[in-house]
C-alpha cells in the first residue's frame, strides 16, 4: 500500500531551464549574423525625400556611399549651413569624389568592380548645384551606376 | 596532489546570462533595412571629338526645373501633378505612319504628327537649375520614372497578364529559384524594349 501514497505531490515542479542557453545561443547567432555594424557616423543631417517607383538596393556589398546634406549643429560653427557631401567619416569637396570612388572600387572584389552602385542619400533640402558636380565627378570616374536613395512613399509629400 | 579523481563540475549557471548579455547588444545594433530608391544610369562622358547625333524636335520631350520648382514641360508652364500624364502621352504617342519603319503597333496615344514618332524614339530631356531643391528633381524623377513603369505595366499586362515592376522586382530578387529568373529575363527584356527608357540630362545652368 505504501507503494501508492509515497508519490505524496509537493507542489509544482520547477520549470527546467536547462535547454534555456540553448534557445538564448541560437537567437544570440542569429542577429549576429545577420547584423551589419553601421560603419560611419552621419554628421550631415539626412532626411531623404519620398519616391514611390523606387528598386530595392539589394547586396550591400555592391553599393558605395555618398552622404549629402547640411551638416549637423555641433559642425555647423566649422563647416557653414550649407550641404556638404560626406565621404566615410569627413567632410569633403566634390572634387574628392572621383578619388574616394575609386578607392573604394579598388577595395572590392574584381568580380564586383564593374557591377558597383553609387547610392546618393541626400537631404531634401539639399541644392542640385552639388548633386550636379558629383554625378559630373561620378561620369569621370566611369562609375555610371547611381540609386537615389529614397524613403518609400508619395512623391509629391516631397514638395511641402 | 592531495586529491584525485573527477574534476570539479563547472558551474555552467551564468552562461545564459552571459548569452542574454551578448543577444541584448547585438539585438540593439541590427539594423535590418534594405535601401531603396531610384536607379538611375548616368550618361558616359562622350569623346569631344564624336558629334552628338541628330534628334528631331518632336522626339525629345524637354523638362525644366527652375530653382523656385515650378515646370516648364514643352514650353508650357506644368503643375506637377500633370507631369506623369504628359510624359505617358508622349511616349505612348506613335506619331510615325502606319507602314514605316518606326510604326508602334501597340502605342494607344493620339499619333500626332508633332509628337513623338514611336516610343524607341522618344527622349526624355530633364534640365534643372543648380539651385533646383534636390527633392523637387527627386519627385520628378519619380513621375518620368513612373510614367515608363506605367507604360510598362500595361503591356506587360497585355503580354503576360502581370506587371512588369513585380517581375522586375522578382527578377533582381536574389532569392528568386534561377530558371524562374531566366523565364523573367527574357519577359522583362522584351518590355524594356517596347518603353526603353531615353531620359537624358543636361548638364546644368547657371544662367537662368
Amino acid at each position: 500500500m505504501s507503494k501508492f501514497t509515497k508519490k505524496k505531490d509537493s507542489g509544482l515542479p520547477a520549470v527546467n531551464t536547462a535547454s534555456l542557453p540553448d534557445i538564448v545561443f541560437m537567437l544570440l547567432f542569429f542577429f549576429m549574423t545577420v547584423t551589419v555594424m553601421k560603419d560611419n557616423t552621419l554628421k550631415v543631417r539626412n532626411d531623404l525625400p519620398n519616391a514611390s517607383e523606387t528598386k530595392k538596393l539589394e547586396k550591400k556589398d555592391r553599393v558605395i556611399y555618398i552622404y549629402v546634406g547640411a551638416p549637423e549643429s555641433q559642425y555647423q560653427s566649422k563647416f557653414g549651413k550649407e550641404a556638404r557631401i560626406q565621404l566615410n567619416d569627413k567632410f569633403s569637396s566634390p572634387s574628392d569624389v572621383g578619388g574616394y570612388i575609386l578607392e573604394e572600387r579598388a577595395k572590392k572584389s574584381q568580380d564586383l568592380q564593374n557591377v558597383l552602385t553609387v547610392a546618393l542619400k541626400v537631404d531634401k533640402e539639399a541644392n542640385m548645384g552639388l548633386i550636379s558636380d558629383i554625378k559630373h565627378e561620378l561620369r569621370k570616374v566611369n562609375a555610371l551606376k547611381v540609386n537615389y536613395t529614397t524613403y518609400d512613399g508619395d512623391a509629391f509629400n516631397n514638395l511641402q | 596532489m592531495a586529491r584525485r579523481g573527477a574534476p570539479a563540475e563547472v558551474n555552467a549557471g551564468s552562461m545564459a546570462d552571459i548569452a542574454f548579455l551578448l543577444l541584448i547588444f547585438f539585438l540593439v545594433t541590427t539594423t535590418i533595412e534594405t535601401d531603396a530608391g531610384l536607379d538611375r544610369m548616368l550618361p558616359p562622358i562622350e569623346p569631344p571629338t564624336e558629334k552628338p547625333p541628330i534628334i528631331k524636335e518632336k522626339n525629345i520631350f524637354t523638362v525644366n526645373i527652375n530653382r523656385n520648382g515650378q515646370l516648364l514641360v514643352e514650353e508650357e508652364i506644368t503643375d506637377i501633378r500633370k507631369l506623369r500624364e504628359k510624359a505617358i502621352a508622349f511616349l505612348d504617342n506613335g506619331g510615325a505612319p502606319s507602314g514605316s519603319l518606326d510604326y508602334c503597333s501597340y502605342c494607344k496615344g493620339k499619333r500626332l504628327g508633332d509628337s513623338s514618332d514611336s516610343p524607341a524614339k522618344a527622349i526624355i530631356s530633364l534640365k534643372n537649375d543648380r539651385e533646383t531643391k534636390y527633392s523637387t528633381y527627386i519627385t520628378v524623377q519619380n513621375e518620368l520614372v513612373g510614367a515608363y513603369n506605367d507604360l510598362r505595366n500595361r503591356e506587360a499586362q497585355r503580354l503576360y497578364g502581370r506587371d512588369f515592376t513585380s517581375m522586375e522586382a522578382d527578377y533582381l530578387d536574389p532569392e528568386t529559384d534561377s530558371n524562374v529568373k531566366d523565364d523573367l529575363k527574357e519577359k522583362v527584356k522584351r518590355i524594356q524594349e517596347l518603353f526603353p527608357q531615353k531620359l537624358s540630362e543636361a548638364e546644368t545652368d547657371t544662367t537662368n
